[in-house]
């Protein structure tokens, strides 16, 4: 029947160009944050090419206004602030993304265990509320006070904490997945545990997990910014947009930019990482688009 | 009143031609290619055909319930009482709807609301479409309970929809469809989802209380059986279209459309005996999407022609009160 | 006489309803009671019966899907309960099950190919072309073309998705395939088509088949002998044509009643039976069908009926219609014996009236 046909979305094998161009026209979000996401990425780590060091100090040339040879004027110390911001997303990007991918090839993986094999449940699930309990500032204070600060503690710390949402999601779709007749099938088919995970139980989980990906990932960018605000996160030589703006926020009157730049930047990014992930949410739930 | 040639005084519902299409994202699909048929006053007629034949779509054109989005009725009017329901306005439509036609569904756990007692639904039915005062209104539910026949009503008009089973919750359902004494009540595979021996228990019912209300039932089925056990006439849909219209006593002694044949040939019947194959109608339903040349049915057709593949047929009688879609008609009667 | 391929010996599945983790009485759903059947190789066993019976979760007890709260499933004489996982994975390749849903029970990620060979692949390794010949193979054996291979579960129709679910049980050349209410979801013009299919197979292949359905037109058609389920209890069993020329059972009779007919010269005054199924969580008392049975007597609230053996090879559980004035085990033993060409259900030396029906709170 043409009303109750069942809607599932099926991910197409190949990715073409012309796929690409209607996947822009059908779904404006994916493509506007995604494509701001990747000029980022883009600009962040090609800022050798085109900017100057961001380490460089000029006591002579402090807090000066913008010019043509220092495009955002200069901080405090007379370091380039725009260098320092494209440097700064190179921390602010690399953080997110990789806290991201962390937290959801760990929660993938412990999220379908705890959801297709019902006796570790109880117990992974558990442990995720004990974890969701611990407060990020002070798991990070703890863990840096321990190793002495860096971006990897940092991350580890960022990626401990968000792990818990994303195990709880892969874990509520595997549960309904799981009941499935076609992973019954499997079962009565021969396949051992490995497979049917991996087969039938994984891929259904993908959608929501990108989708859960962009929130920690944005999440995960604004938690760097914070502790480094805080002195807490990166080393404050590193240039990040949360030092540039801890370090900078005494100067707000005399030159702005150099708070404005990290900040505006900061904003853009995490909108584009939530653009992309509303977007993805729309592609994957037909209902979503219906509704529109 | 203004009435077009011959419509005698009984006809209760007209419709002629309606067309409905629904709209993908780069196709349309003609569910609907232009259907006529009457339904009589206190007439039982049972619309039958397999999923996407275009009956359910069909019931849900006469009451504009299609969804917005990407149905439309493209064509055809639906008089009923003399009206085109397709030229109402939506309010106009809202008080034909539940007061003279009522319909009730395969589902009904999906219109019933699940927060609010039966008894309060089936009164808020009854003040929709009249003055009744609250009490009188909760006493009507409680009366059309007992006329369903819901077990121990005193105590059902109170209960939740999810505290009944399936039996009882379509029960509600009739009850509310005829709290308001419709003309019409149309019933979209009304006991498809309930067992055997409830569906028995329902189609009793419902056959019971057409005879005592003398509401006109539009039954809506994919199962000749139960068409046999209820209808007077029947209309067979294939493919957006009527393939056969006749009495049910004709239709099952003389089916004249190859596909009813095929159909009333394709279920198991203890009276033919055992034969270990069933008689099969070869190959699938056509896409809607793709206009169709010809008798829709043609591809899969044992008598088709040339002639089939090239010219749509016409619904035309092929004996009094018995008119099919076929080329052949007329040599089908007798295979 | 030879083994039977299947033996089910009083099969029983309590359901806890919810998990009751501070409440010390969980309510338990009995989903089946005391089941015992035997098929034979080549055998098509129907189950009938309405929602909730428990057809479906023997079913799944016999895939080893759930596990049996008690009784024994031996496979060649093999039990299966007490297999560990490797083994069970041989078992299971004698036995397969077709799924009710064409949509819901295919992959919907992986082509038409991938899902019939997948089981193979479950045991031995093949290279891409044996893949694709295995694929080609399976898809002629139920009547699709082998293009279909690279195709996915969303581009076909219900009954082409239906085939490929009987393709892949086939996948392992079983000797028993369960096909819970394998044609219900679809078409009657296609379940012609999936019916006969199976037919077909079953006469190449020498396949047995347990299938289960509601629809008894089908059964009829299908079925070499027919078990009816009420409430979780088998409550009549008996060679197909016996069953439905003489229905003994009263809720057997019911049934056959209910059923409508595609012959409006049957007038049906009544409907053939009143009120609806009892609940399986606070089943009654006796014999479960006696709320609703014209016949019932006394000793119907009392009493579970055991199933007695009648002389036409057949059994049932009926107090009024088939008295058990001699329930000894002898009895039975040479009552099933004389019966040729079907097998003896095994019966509970020591029936305890009221046995599981101990009420929950």
């Amino acid at each position: 029947m043409i009303l109750s046909a069942p809607v599932e979305y099926v991910p197409a094998g190949r990715l073409r160009i012309a796929d690409l161009s209607r996947l822009a026209k059908r779904h404006p979000l994916v493509a506007v944050g995604g494509g701001l996401l990747a000029l980022l990425i883009v600009l962040a780590f090609a800022a050798p090419l085109y900017a100057g060091d961001p380490l460089n100090m000029d006591p002579f040339a402090r807090l000066q206004p913008p010019s043509a040879g220092v495009w955002f004027g200069s901080d405090n110390l007379g370091r380039d602030v725009f260098a320092r911001t494209v440097f700064g997303a190179r921390i602010s990007l690399i953080v997110g993304l990789t806290s991201a991918a962390g937290a959801a090839l760990g929660g993938l993986l412990i999220g379908i265990i705890a959801g297709y094999v019902r006796s570790f449940d109880n117990i992974i699930m558990r442990v995720m509320d004990a974890l969701m309990s611990i407060p990020t500032i002070l798991l990070a204070i703890a863990l840096i006070s321990l190793t002495g600060p860096g971006i990897a503690i940092l991350i580890v710390a960022i990626t401990i904490v968000q792990l818990p949402s994303v195990t709880r999601l892969v874990r509520s779709v595997a549960l309904s997945v799981r009941e499935r007749p076609y992973v019954e099938a499997a079962v009565c088919g021969g396949a051992r545990l490995p497979k049917v995970l991996w087969r039938h139980i994984l891929p259904s989980t993908i959608p929501a997990l990108m989708v859960q990906c962009a929130i920690v990932c944005a999440e995960a960018i604004l938690i760097e910014a914070g502790l480094s605000f805080l002195g807490i996160g990166v080393p404050p030589e590193i240039p990040s947009w949360g030092n540039m703006i801890s370090s900078s926020r005494l100067y707000l009157s005399i030159a702005p930019l150099t708070v404005f730049a990290p900040g505006i930047c900061l904003a853009v990014t995490v909108l584009a990482v939530n653009l992309l992930g509303d977007g993805l949410r729309d592609l994957f739930d037909p209902r979503a688009k219906r509704r529109r | 009143m203004l009435m077009r040639d011959s419509i005698g005084d009984d006809v209760l519902l007209d419709v002629r031609d309606l067309e409905t299409h629904f709209y993908g994202e780069e196709s349309v699909t003609r569910a609907l290619g232009g259907i006529s048929f009457q339904v009589k006053k206190g007439e039982t007629v049972g619309v039958v055909g397999e999923s996407g034949c275009g009956k359910s779509v069909t019931a849900l054109s006469i009451l504009r319930l299609l969804p917005k989005l990407n149905a439309k009725t493209v064509g055809g009017e639906v008089r009923f009482q003399g009206r085109d329901l397709l030229q109402l306005s939506d309010r106009e439509m809202r008080q034909i709807r539940g007061d003279q036609i009522a319909m009730i569904f395969q589902d009904p756990m999906t219109s019933l609301n699940p927060v609010y007692t039966v008894g309060r639904q089936i009164a808020e039915a009854v003040q929709i479409h009249t003055n009744a005062s609250r009490s009188d209104a909760m006493a009507k539910a409680k009366e059309m309970l007992r006329l369903v026949r819901m077990a121990d009503p005193e105590r059902r008009v109170n209960s939740y929809p999810h505290e009944m089973s399936g039996g009882m919750r379509q029960r509600a359902m009739i009850a509310m469809a005829l709290a308001c004494s419709p003309e019409l009540l149309i019933a979209d595979e009304p006991t498809t989802a309930l067992d055997v021996t409830i569906q028995a228990q329902i189609l009793r019912l419902i056959v019971d209380l057409k005879e005592r209300t003398g509401t006109a039932v539009m039954l809506i089925t994919h199962d000749l059986g139960v068409v046999a056990e209820t209808c007077q006439r029947v209309i067979v849909m294939y493919a957006g279209r009527i393939v056969e219209q006749a009495t049910v006593t004709d239709l099952f002694a003389r089916p004249a459309h190859p596909y009813t044949q095929g159909l009333m040939r394709s279920v198991p019947d203890r009276r033919r005996g055992r034969q270990r194959r069933l008689p099969e109608i070869p190959g699938i339903v056509p896409s809607l999407r793709e206009p169709i040349v010809g008798c829709s049915f043609a591809p899969r057709c044992p008598f088709a022609t040339g002639i089939c593949s090239e010219q749509t047929p016409i619904l035309h009688d092929v004996e009094p009160g018995h008119a099919a879609a076929c080329w052949r008609a007329e040599e089908v009667v007798g295979a | 006489m030879s083994d039977p391929l299947l033996r089910v010996e009083s099969l029983t599945k309590h359901y806890p309803l919810g998990a009751g983790i501070l409440k010390k009485a969980v309510p338990m759903v009995r989903a089946v009671e005391d089941v015992s059947f035997s098929v034979k190789a080549g055998e098509t066993l129907c189950i009938v019966g309405e929602s909730g019976c428990g057809k479906s979760t023997v079913a799944r007890l016999l895939m080893r899907l759930a596990e049996p709260t008690n009784g024994r499933v031996l496979i060649d004489g093999t039990d299966i309960a007490g297999l560990n996982k490797h083994a069970l994975r041989a078992v299971r390749r004698r036995m397969q099950m077709v799924f009710q849903d064409p949509y819901s029970s295919l992959n919907p990620r992986l082509t038409a190919g991938q899902i019939i060979t997948e089981p193979v692949e479950n045991f031995e390794r093949l290279s891409r072309r044996q893949r694709e010949a295995r694929a080609a193979d399976l898809l002629q054996k139920v009547g699709m073309s082998p293009e279909m291979m690279h195709r996915l579960p969303s581009e076909l129709s219900g009954g082409q998705r239906q085939r490929l679910g009987i393709a892949r049980a086939l996948s392992l050349n079983p000797s028993l395939i369960i096909a819970d209410e394998a044609v219900s979801a679809l078409d009657v013009s296609v379940q012609a088509q999936i019916l006969n299919l199976l037919l077909d197979l079953q006469q190449q292949m020498g396949i047995a088949f347990i299938f289960i359905s509601h629809d008894l037109g089908v059964v009829e058609h299908v079925g070499h002998r027919v078990a009816v389920m009420y409430l979780g209890r088998i409550v009549e069993l008996a060679p197909c044509e016996a069953l439905f020329a003489n229905p003994v059972h009263p809720y057997t009779e019911a049934l056959i009643a209910a059923a409508p007919v595609p012959d409006p010269a049957r007038v049906r005054l009544e409907a053939p039976v009143d009120g609806e199924v009892p609940s399986p969580i606070n089943p009654p008392n006796g014999c479960a069908f006696h709320p609703r049975c014209p016949l019932a007597v006394e000793r119907c609230r009392i009493e579970v009926p055991p199933l007695v053996p009648m002389a036409d090879g057949r059994v049932v559980a009926c107090h009024v219609r088939a008295p058990a004035d001699i329930p000894a085990l002898e009895h039975i033993e040479r009552t099933a014996d004389t019966k040729n060409g079907h097998e003896a259900i095994d019966l509970e030396k020591d029936q305890d009236p009221g046995s599981g029906i101990t009420k929950p709170h």
